[in-house]
C-alpha cells in the first residue's frame, strides 16, 4: 500500500473533523434539552476548530489556504470516513453512540500522532487531545446513562463495522476491546455514504455562488 | 379599597420608584401574569431565532464564519435556557413553555417567521435585528423583577459579538462582488418591514402595561426611534437603500418619521399567520416528540 | 433530590464567588459539563461552584424592633461633641 503524504493524513483528520462538526452542530436548537445543547455546540465548534487547524497545517504543505481545502475540493476528494457522513439527527441514541464511537477511536489515533517525528504534527495532536478529553468526558457520561437503553447499544452495533473505518491496522484491534464489541469488516475510508452528495452540494453551495478567492 | 387593592397599590408605587423584586416576593396576580408571559415570549423567540439561522452553519462559506454562526446561534441556545430557568423559578416548567409554544398559544417575535433566503440574510439578521432586539435588552436590564434584570446582563454582553459579527458579514459582501452587494441589498429589502415592526406598535408608556409594573423601561416608539438613530446612517453609509421613500430625520427634533408600518400585518404575523410561523412550529413539535424520551430517561423529574 | 444545580461564578482571582444562575442536569457530573459551558466557555470565569438547590437555604427579614443603631456606623453623630471639644481647647479652625 503506498505510503501516505503527510499532507494526505492530515486531510483525512481534517476532514472527518469538519463533517463530523457540521453532524454534530445539526443538533443545535433541537437537542434534548437546552443545557445540552449548548454543550453539544460547543463540541461542533471544537471539531470545528481542529478541522481548521489540521487544514492550515496542510495547506502549507499543498500552497493553499485553509478554506480552499474545506470547501472548494470536489466531493470524491473528501477522504473523511464513512461514519461522519451518516445523518443521524433526530435520533439521539444513534448520535451519542457515534459520537462515543468516535471519541474513543480518536483517542487512539490522536496517542499515534502525538508520538509523530514530525514536530508540528505532534504539537497539534497534543492541543486538540487536551480538548478531546472534554469531549470523551462527555460521551462516557452519555454512553453510562443510555448503556440500559435498547436503541442505544443497537446503534452501536449498527455503527460499528463504520467505527473501525477510522482506524488501520493493530488500532482497530484495540478499538474493539475499548468498546467491548468484536472486530468485523469495516466500511473503509474512500467510499462515501449516500448522504455525502447532497451534503457537499449543500455545503459549499453559497462558496460556490461567487469566484473562487472571493471575500466573504 | 381591599387589603389587596393597598397591597397592590403599594407594589406599584415601589416598583414605579425602582424597587426590585425577587422570586419568593409577594407579587400582584396581574404583574406576575404579564411578567411571565412577557419572559416566557423572550425564551420562545430566542428559541425559534435559532430556526431561521441554523440552515446556514452548513452553508457557511468559510470556517470562521461557520464557527462564529455557530457560536451566534448557540448563545441564542444559551439565553433561551437562562431565560426559561427564570419562567420555571416563577412556577411554569420549561416543558409547559414548550407545550404552548408549538400549540401556538405562546407567542414569539415576528422576526422569526419569516424565512431566510440568501448569505446576505444571515448578514442582515445577526447585525440588524440582533441591533434592534439589543436596544429592547438593554432597556429591560431596569426591570423591576430582579432575577430577570440579572440574567439580561449576561445576554446583552454577549449579544455584543452577534452584532460586530453581522456588520463583519455585510461589510465583506458590501465590498465584495456586484453580485454579493446585490445579496445585501436584497436581503435588506425584504427586512425593512419586519425590522420597523420589531419594537411594536407605538402604545404611549404611560398605556402600556409593561412600562407601568416597569418590567420595560422603554417605551416602544422610543426604541424604534433608537435603532432608526444608531443604524439607518450606518446602513446608508454603506450604499444601501432602504425601502421607504418617507423615511427622513427632523434634525431639529431628532425625529425620525418613516410610512407607518402596517399593525394588522404585525398582529397576523405573532399569532401565526407569517410566512414561515407554520412550518418553523411544526418543527420545532416534530423534533421534540423525537427527543421526548432522552428527558425521561435522564431528566426523572422533567422538566 | 434535586436536579436544579445552583452556579457561582468567580469572575477573576481574589473576587468573591457570586450567584449567575442554575443549570439543570441528572447529577454532578452533567452539571460540571453544563455549568463550564454556560459560565466558561468564552474563559469569562476564573471558577464556579456548584450547588444542588436542595442544599440552598434562604434566610431573610432581619428586624430591628427596638434599632439598636449603636452597632452601627450611623448610630453615631459626633460633630456637635466634637465642635464643644475644639472650642474648649481653642482648636476651633473658621
Amino acid at each position: 500500500m503506498p505510503e501516505r503524504s503527510r499532507a494526505d493524513l492530515l486531510l483525512e483528520i481534517a476532514d472527518d473533523e469538519l463533517i463530523l462538526g457540521w453532524r454534530n452542530s445539526e443538533w443545535t436548537g433541537i437537542a434534548p434539552f437546552l443545557e445540552e445543547d449548548v454543550a453539544f455546540s460547543s463540541i461542533a465548534q471544537n471539531e470545528i476548530g481542529h478541522a481548521r487547524a489540521f487544514y492550515e497545517l496542510a495547506a502549507r504543505d499543498l500552497g493553499t489556504d485553509a478554506d480552499a481545502l474545506a470547501f472548494d475540493r470536489r466531493a470524491e476528494e473528501y477522504r473523511a470516513a464513512p461514519l461522519v457522513e451518516l445523518r443521524l439527527v433526530e435520533d439521539w441514541a444513534g448520535t451519542i453512540a457515534r459520537h462515543w464511537l468516535y471519541e474513543t477511536a480518536d483517542e487512539l489515533r490522536l496517542a499515534a500522532l502525538k508520538g509523530s517525528d514530525e514536530p508540528e504534527v505532534a504539537g497539534l495532536a497534543a492541543k486538540m487531545d487536551r480538548e478531546e478529553a472534554y469531549h470523551r468526558i462527555h460521551a462516557g457520561l452519555w454512553a453510562e446513562r443510555l448503556r440500559d437503553e435498547p436503541r442505544f447499544q443497537a446503534a452501536v452495533d449498527e455503527l460499528w463495522p463504520y467505527a473501525l473505518g477510522l482506524l488501520e491496522g493493530p488500532a482497530r484491534e484495540e478499538l474493539a476491546q475499548r468498546v467491548a464489541r468484536e472486530p468485523v469488516e469495516a466500511v473503509e475510508r474512500g467510499s462515501h455514504v449516500a448522504a455525502w452528495a447532497p451534503l457537499w452540494e449543500e455545503m459549499t453551495s453559497v462558496r460556490r455562488s461567487a469566484p473562487v478567492g472571493a471575500q466573504w | 379599597m381591599t387589603t389587596t387593592d393597598v397591597r397592590t397599590q403599594e407594589f406599584l408605587d415601589y416598583v414605579q420608584a425602582g424597587g426590585q423584586v425577587e422570586t419568593g416576593d409577594w407579587m400582584p396576580d396581574e404583574y406576575r401574569s404579564k411578567l411571565v408571559k412577557f419572559i416566557e415570549m423572550h425564551g420562545n423567540s430566542e428559541l425559534m431565532g435559532v430556526l431561521p439561522e441554523r440552515d446556514w452553519i452548513l452553508r457557511a462559506p468559510t470556517l470562521q464564519r461557520k464557527l462564529a454562526l455557530t457560536a451566534k446561534i448557540q448563545d441564542e441556545v444559551g439565553h433561551a435556557q437562562l431565560i426559561y430557568r427564570v419562567v420555571e423559578d416563577l412556577g411554569k416548567p420549561r416543558s409547559a413553555c414548550l407545550d404552548d409554544l408549538v400549540s401556538g398559544k405562546a407567542k414569539f417575535h415576528n422576526v422569526f417567521h419569516y424565512p431566510t433566503k440568501t448569505w446576505g440574510d444571515v448578514g442582515v439578521i445577526a447585525w440588524l435585528v440582533d441591533a434592534a432586539a439589543i436596544i429592547s435588552q438593554k432597556a429591560l436590564l431596569k426591570c423591576s423583577y430582579a432575577p430577570y434584570a440579572r440574567i439580561m446582563k449576561k445576554i446583552c454582553w454577549e449579544e455584543s459579538f452577534h452584532i460586530l459579527h453581522g456588520r463583519d458579514v455585510i461589510l465583506a459582501m458590501v465590498t465584495g462582488t456586484p453580485d454579493q452587494f446585490e445579496l445585501v441589498q436584497e436581503a435588506l429589502l425584504r427586512w425593512w418591514e419586519p425590522l420597523m415592526h420589531f419594537h411594536g406598535n407605538p402604545i404611549p408608556a404611560d398605556e402600556d402595561p409593561m412600562v407601568i409594573w416597569r418590567i420595560k423601561s422603554q417605551a416602544n416608539e422610543e426604541a424604534r426611534q433608537q435603532f432608526l438613530e444608531g443604524y439607518v446612517p450606518q446602513i446608508r453609509e454603506l450604499g444601501l437603500e432602504i425601502p421607504d421613500p418617507n423615511l427622513r430625520r427632523d434634525d431639529e427634533t431628532g425625529v425620525w418619521s418613516y410610512t407607518e408600518p402596517d399593525w394588522e400585518k404585525l398582529r397576523a404575523v405573532v399569532t401565526g399567520h407569517g410566512p414561515a410561523s407554520q412550518e418553523r412550529l411544526d418543527f420545532r413539535r416534530l423534533s421534540r416528540e423525537h427527543v421526548e424520551w432522552v428527558s425521561q430517561v435522564v431528566l426523572a423529574e422533567a422538566a | 433530590m434535586t436536579l436544579v444545580w445552583e452556579v457561582f461564578r468567580q469572575e477573576r482571582k481574589g473576587q468573591p464567588f457570586a450567584h449567575a444562575g442554575a443549570v439543570v442536569a441528572p447529577d454532578l457530573r452533567f452539571a460540571e459539563v453544563y455549568a463550564r459551558e454556560q459560565y466558561g466557555r468564552r474563559q469569562e470565569s476564573e471558577a464556579l461552584w456548584l450547588v444542588p438547590r436542595d442544599a440552598v437555604h434562604l434566610v431573610h427579614d432581619f428586624p430591628d424592633e427596638f434599632d439598636l443603631k449603636y452597632r452601627r456606623v450611623d448610630g453615631y453623630s459626633i460633630k456637635a461633641r466634637l465642635k464643644e471639644a475644639r472650642e474648649r481647647a481653642g482648636t476651633l479652625q473658621g
